[in-house]
């Protein structure tokens, strides 16, 4: 069991959970993730670890309320637990020594793109942070990307920092030149228009993925992706990839495959029937569209 | 039992006893299991069909040489508590082996009775005095020798890693498993559907364990979250047993497309997420028209759970025909029985899929045998000219899996063979002192009672390293 210390809702639908796990805490290290199960009868989910405190055994899971199970997660409180973890899991990420990077962080994937920055910031890289959000209430972890480098913040709206999208101002940032690597983590339409915007500029550019993913060893392959032709498992091969040689065609599409399961579960548990279950209607899943 | 014990020329007589199953219509609609189990009184007559061969062959046959006269004289004595003791002296998991050997193969291909008739139903009647023990707890308990203050670690609780588990721990040693999933039992949990291996069954042989003070740890992917070094350090001995991994895919065009499942990923979804039950968590696509590639049990395992996830065809595409699939003849009858499309000699070329990137068939071409090739079967050639399309909406792969570099990649010391295959002798000693391995990561893929002697010959090499290092 995995005891819940600590709880902040980060944006609306954004929220932290800092748990119990010492071996974890003590041996990940930036880009792995772990696999959370709530409880017997529950999914196992893959979550990137934002965050961790060695000396006192905590792990820092961000958790974007989208489903059933990620609502369970975030409806937990203080003095809650959680039934597994398993970690970490994945490549740390690859990490340059020295020079300047850029972190691109869309939406929750800011929280993945946060010990990414704080990995470079402690070797000495430069680290310029572009987050967004919708609005002000989306932007997270600005404070703790401050502390690291320069932050840029976009919102949709302009509310908050600037108008626009996130590409916009890593287009400026590389425009300005010197730019070594960009880690991009975010939504996959996002991750593409990154990719896509510093191809011409030749500027290695490193992704995380999070595709449908069971076990996080290998066993499975529900977590195939296309890396320039050649399929690899995201949980032992990734999750960080050369977001140039990234199929996110293939990515949105796969992602969608449970999609009205997914809407069925999400109504069932709006209604109220979060953990009944039995009165969830058989999610009957016609795979032709 | 109140039948009479009969005389050998009256044993001779009796008819091999046929188990009793679920009618296959309905079976093939839910996920109870399939094979119900001798009653007492055909346990007796089955049993007296040994006739207790001085050299007994079927003991050559098994992998993990179980008494099987000695057993069955006790079945015949009427003493299934002495049976029980007799069982599990000799093999750690028989409810579970009962249940999926491939007896055919092994103890009774070896039988005697075999030669002019059918041979005596070895594993039936193992599964029968196993089940009984199951009832009878306390007719059989692992009674571990005095402590001896030696650790041995076990990287992963299946087959191989349990059985060397309740040897060590026998044996006096302080034995933990390391189970990268949440739940102990490996491909017997995971792999092996409800219908021939209810979980219940899994549970109480962990529970055995446990009680005999074997640690299990959930959880810990060794590779990750211990590297073998670590684990090294910390026990005096380590057994790996963490299985075969990564799932082989066809190679073919369109094979990410969505509705392409592994077999791993279509059996993990269903039996240890629990999937085929309707309020499941976990989801999977209950496709009208399923079509799994492969052969073997783990294919013969989709296709039946996919004719009971409720696809109105269910279909098995294998390259060679019938006579060479090297699943259980006892679970081909059963698929044929519950209405599974068998499609022999015929291989897929590439899924075909629509705009939004769904499965709609698989294209394929027909095979006609030519000759044996190194595994003694023979080959399938392409017949030109042969291609189709098969339509479905779904396809799972069971083509076999290959070795995970997880755990042997933080262990460069490790000596593997060319395809990544920990290299160990008879004993399941590796290149470094004091780490043993068995099971499928030194195979590759096989069978759960060839892990089960795996785990078995390496407790007893750890004991004999444990008492000279």
């Amino acid at each position: 069991m995995h005891l819940v210390t600590a709880k902040i809702q980060l944006s609306p639908n954004v929220t932290r959970l800092d748990l119990e796990a010492r071996r974890i805490a003590e041996i990940r290290q930036p880009g792995q993730f772990v696999i959370v199960r709530l409880g017997n009868g529950a999914e196992r989910i893959p979550l990137t670890i934002a965050d961790a405190d060695p000396a006192r055994g905590t792990i820092a899971l961000v958790i974007q309320a989208v489903g059933k199970s990620t609502r369970e997660l975030v409806a937990l409180e203080v003095g809650d637990s959680i039934l597994d973890i398993v970690g970490p899991l994945g490549h740390p990420t690859e990490m340059i020594a020295s020079g300047r990077a850029v972190c691109v962080g869309g939406g929750v994937g800011t929280a993945v793109v946060h010990p990414i920055a704080h990995g470079l910031a402690e070797r000495g890289v430069e680290v310029i942070s572009i987050i967004g959000g919708r609005s002000r209430e989306w932007v997270i972890f600005e404070e703790e990307l401050q502390r690291l480098g320069q932050v840029i913040v976009c919102t949709d709206d302009g509310s908050y920092g600037r108008k626009g999208f996130v590409t916009d101002a890593t287009r400026e940032v590389l425009e300005a030149g010197g730019v070594d690597v960009v880690y991009a983590v975010g939504p996959v339409p996002m991750m593409r228009a990154v990719a896509n915007l510093t191809r011409p500029f030749g500027v290695h550019t490193i992704v995380s993925l999070n595709p449908v993913m069971v076990d996080g060893t290998g066993m499975c392959g529900g977590c195939r992706v296309d890396i320039g032709g050649q399929t690899k498992f995201a949980c032992v091969d990734g999750p960080e990839f050369d977001g140039h040689l990234v199929d996110f065609d293939l990515l949105a599409e796969r992602l969608g495959t449970y999609r009205e399961f997914e809407q069925q579960a999400s109504t069932a548990c709006e209604a109220g029937s979060c953990r009944v279950g039995l009165t969830r209607p058989a999610p009957s899943l016609p795979v032709q569209p | 039992m109140n039948d009479p014990i009969l005389p050998l020329k009256e044993r001779m007589k009796i008819d091999r006893q046929s188990m009793p199953e679920q009618d296959a219509t309905q079976r093939s609609g839910n996920f109870l299991e399939v094979n119900l189990g001798f009653t007492e009184k055909m346990a007796l007559l089955e049993a007296q069909r040994c006739i207790q061969c001085k050299e007994p062959k079927c003991v050559q046959g098994c992998p993990v040489m179980v008494n099987i006269p000695r057993f069955l004289d006790f079945v015949v004595a009427g003493d299934l508590a002495g049976a029980a003791r007799s069982l599990f002296g000799d093999n750690a998991l028989p409810t579970v082996t009962g249940r999926v050997c491939p007896q055919e193969t092994q103890c009774e291909a070896q039988c005697v009775r075999g030669v002019r008739g059918k041979p005596v139903a070895i594993g039936y009647l193992e599964r029968f005095v196993a089940d009984w023990a199951r009832v009878n707890r306390d007719a059989v308990k692992i009674e571990p020798l005095a402590a001896t203050g030696k650790k041995v670690a076990i990287a992963g609780g299946g087959p191989a890693g349990l059985t060397a588990a309740g040897e060590l721990v026998k044996a006096g040693h302080e034995v933990t498993v390391y189970e990268a999933l949440h739940k102990p039992g490996g491909v017997l949990v995971y792999g092996i559907p409800e219908f021939r291996l209810p979980k219940q069954i899994v549970e109480e042989e962990v529970e055995r364990l446990v009680q005999a003070g074997v640690k299990i740890e959930n959880n810990v992917v060794i590779g990750r979250t211990y590297t073998l070094p670590e684990l090294r350090a910390t026990f005096d001995a380590v057994f790996i047993a963490n299985g075969a991994g990564l799932p082989v895919f066809m190679n073919v065009p369109g094979e990410n497309l969505k509705g392409v499942y592994s077999a791993n990923e279509y059996l993990t979804r269903v039996n240890l997420m629990e999937a085929y039950a309707l309020d499941s968590d976990t989801p999977i696509l209950r496709a009208r028209r399923v079509a799994v590639v492969g052969g073997g049990n783990v294919a013969m395992d989709a296709v039946r759970t996919a004719k009971r996830l409720g696809a109105e065809r269910a279909i098995l595409v294998y390259r060679r025909s019938r006579a060479e699939m090297p699943a259980r003849v006892e679970e081909v009858h059963h698929a044929d029985a519950e209405g599974v499309d068998f499609e022999n000699l015929v291989a897929p070329l590439e899924v075909i899929g629509n705009d939004r990137k769904w499965v709609t068939g698989l294209k394929c071409q027909r095979m006609e045998l030519g000759e044996p090739d190194a595994s003694g079967r023979r080959s399938p050639k392409p017949i030109p000219g042969s291609e189709f399309v098969l339509e479905c909406d779904a396809v799972v792969v069971a083509i076999g899996t290959r070795a995970n570099p997880l755990l042997t990649s933080t262990c460069p010391d490790l000596k593997l063979n060319r395809w990544g295959n920990i290299e160990a002798d008879d004993s399941g000693m590796t290149s470094i002192p004091g780490i043993f391995a068995g099971g499928d990561i030194v195979r590759g893929a096989a069978t759960v009672i060839l892990a089960m002697g795996d785990g078995k010959r390496s407790a007893q090499a750890i004991n004999t390293y444990l008492q000279t290092s």
